[in-house]
């Protein structure tokens, strides 16, 4: 963020030195409280949240303990639950969506960054950030009566006739599974993953590329070789934003992964996904404790998209630090 | 030429066409989506979408009127509690706090604007669902609400703190009070950036699905109050779509057209007239 005015010190002292009075008078000292309230209510709603979930899944975690994240048993009938199946499938998922997404996006970044004229990369992006505003439910929509059946028509004999050997790829498909979920995941990732990249790689100075142009390499060479390395903590860093939006993504999974807790090898073979049982089960679980397994699965989910969060604005700031901010044209 | 440049010089062509390919389709898929829609979701839309209720399950007609009006409160309500919050709190950052405080609070917002929305809906179903006993549109809206904070909140602090100090020094100078001067000068110079963000803020919780399941459920009839649980368009949308009816897929189509046409509307028009000039932040 820049502000204009590096050289000018604060308000003078004129502002310093009135009198607590004559600025409660003029609402300073009013204001100052009232927007203060308000800031620190979201710093409370935040610790609210947290402690919400630590609370309400206390029967759960006393329970079951650290087995919780081991056990493959989700059995609301016996009052069994075990988090594993929802794990894996949220991490299977989201590795299928990063695969295909992250290259496309990178690429496409590449494009905006570096070849596209301004006006065009600005226009792209425009569309990039309307993309970004479809919402969950309407991926899912797509998700139901295109990928599915094309999953079942195209993809599946595709995959599986050539590559039927490897476990990831063997059994019937019934359209919904990991892989379709992962499939819509990557294109509702795309979009994030090439707003931040773009920016990233703009914020690497022109120096970097004239010097490589001007020892010869060609203009990929420079890109590849000199911009993307430079630019490659930032790109780490949308990468895992990515992976916290897919971890957390609800709606559209729900719709098309097929909701069996089970954990198969099989990429055809459906699942379920933390995000998805939540989803789910929460409006119909009866029993404090289904209620609070539930619960200390938000929790888990939770924890998951707050490292990831933290790590990704880590490497973005330390990558567009370096850079020093200037954004090339 | 030597056979190695021209191959270098192939190698880079090609790559940089990839990288173009990679782009177009991207681009691609949102005027997919939107042709999509439009084909299949464009003959259901009709007046009976949005005047009537819907019918019983089985019988073929109805529409949503319930579910759009449902939405439409659950906005209002989520606007009146996120965007003073977030206005209020961000003029305190730009304007009054040190930089401990602001960290602490921004640190808090944008953890905040990580959490999953689903996750979102589990901590208003705990905070307002549960004291009250039962599903209301308000903890609907409470839940939207808080989705609002941290786009708002940073956005209004990023705009005030772009306004000019000369603007600042100007108004000091004849004498007017701090909060004169944020209320006269600063916040009229940054008022189209934060309309911007707080109209994204809006398109972006209007398709929300997630954080409603099991805060504003849904409901077959009109709403009988705030108290009580709200049909909304996104959760519709989701019923309707995973329910093994012909005529509710087609109502769906239909609905997702609305709910799509409705934001990218609401994005088109911030990010084009009202933010022309602008740079605005991506939520």
């Amino acid at each position: 963020m820049a502000i204009a005015n590096p050289t000018i010190p604060s308000a003078g002292p004129a502002a310093g030195s009135r009198s607590f009075l004559s600025k409660l008078r003029d609402g300073d000292e009013i204001a100052r409280l009232i927007t203060f309230l308000f800031a620190a209510s979201v710093v409370l709603i935040t610790v609210l949240l947290v402690y919400e979930l630590w609370i309400n899944s206390a029967l759960a975690r006393h329970k079951f303990g650290l087995e919780f994240f081991v056990t493959q048993v989700w059995d609301p009938v016996m009052d069994q639950y075990g988090a594993l199946p929802f794990i894996y499938g949220t991490l299977v998922t989201s590795v299928v969506a990063l695969l295909l997404a992250v290259p496309l996006g990178i690429g496409a970044s590449i494009f905006l960054a570096e070849l596209a004229p301004a006006r065009v990369s600005d226009t792209l992006q425009f569309f990039i950030d309307l993309l970004a505003a479809v919402p969950s439910v309407i991926y899912g929509l797509l998700g139901v009566f295109i990928v599915v059946p094309l999953m079942r028509t195209v993809i599946y004999p595709a995959l599986n006739k050539p590559l039927g050997f490897l476990p990831f790829f063997k059994g019937p498909s019934y359209g919904v599974g990991f892989l379709t979920a992962g499939i819509v995941m990557a294109i509702m990732v795309i979009p994030y993953i090439i707003s931040v990249s773009r920016e990233v790689l703009l914020s690497v100075p022109r120096d970097q590329r004239e010097a490589a142009l001007a020892l010869g390499s060609t203009r990929w060479e420079s890109t590849w070789k000199v911009v993307v390395p430079f630019a490659k903590t930032g790109i780490m860093g949308s990468i895992f934003l990515a992976l916290a939006r897919a971890l957390g993504e609800t709606m559209a999974v729900t719709m098309v992964i097929g909701n069996t807790p089970k954990i198969s090898a099989s990429l055809f073979a459906t699942g379920y996904s933390i995000a998805a049982v939540i989803a789910n089960e929460f409006t119909e679980a009866t029993g404090d404790l289904y209620l609070q397994a539930l619960i200390e699965l938000g929790l888990v989910l939770f924890l998951l998209t707050f490292i990831l969060n933290g790590l990704a604005r880590l490497l973005i700031v330390v990558t567009t630090q370096k850079g020093s901010g200037v954004v090339n044209r | 030429m030597s056979g190695r440049l021209r191959w270098r010089k192939f190698v880079s062509n090609f790559m940089l066409t990839l990288t173009g390919v990679c782009a177009f389709v991207s681009v691609a898929v949102l005027f997919f989506i939107l042709g999509y829609l439009l084909f299949n979701g464009g003959t259901s839309v009709n007046w009976a979408f949005f005047t009537q209720l819907p019918k019983p399950v089985g019988e073929v007609g109805g529409g949503m009127a319930n579910a759009i009006v449902g939405s439409a409160k659950l906005l209002l309500a989520a606007s009146l509690f996120g965007v003073p919050v977030g206005f209020f709190g961000g003029i305190y950052l730009a304007e009054f706090s040190g930089t401990a405080v602001a960290s602490v609070v921004r640190y808090a917002a944008d953890l905040l604007n990580g959490v999953p929305s689903i996750v979102i809906g589990i901590f208003a179903y705990a905070l307002v669902v549960l004291p009250f006993k039962h599903f209301s549109t308000l903890a609907g809206a409470f839940a939207l609400g808080l989705m609002m904070i941290p786009i708002t909140l940073r956005s209004t602090e990023e705009f005030l703190g772009a306004v000019p100090r000369m603007l600042r020094e100007g108004a000091m100078a004849l004498g007017a009070s701090k909060w004169k001067t944020i209320k006269t000068v600063i916040v009229p110079a940054a008022y189209r950036g934060i309309l911007t963000a707080i109209l994204l803020a809006l398109a972006r919780v209007a398709g929300e699905t997630a954080p409603l399941l099991f805060t504003a459920f849904g409901n077959r009839f009109w709403s009988q109050g705030w108290g009580q649980p709200t049909a909304s368009l996104p959760v519709m949308i989701f019923t309707y779509a995973v329910a093994p009816y012909e005529d509710w897929h087609r109502q769906a189509w239909a609905a997702g057209l609305v709910l799509l046409g409705l934001i990218l509307i609401i994005n088109i028009l911030a990010r084009t007239i009202l933010s022309r000039g602008i740079a605005v932040p991506r939520g």
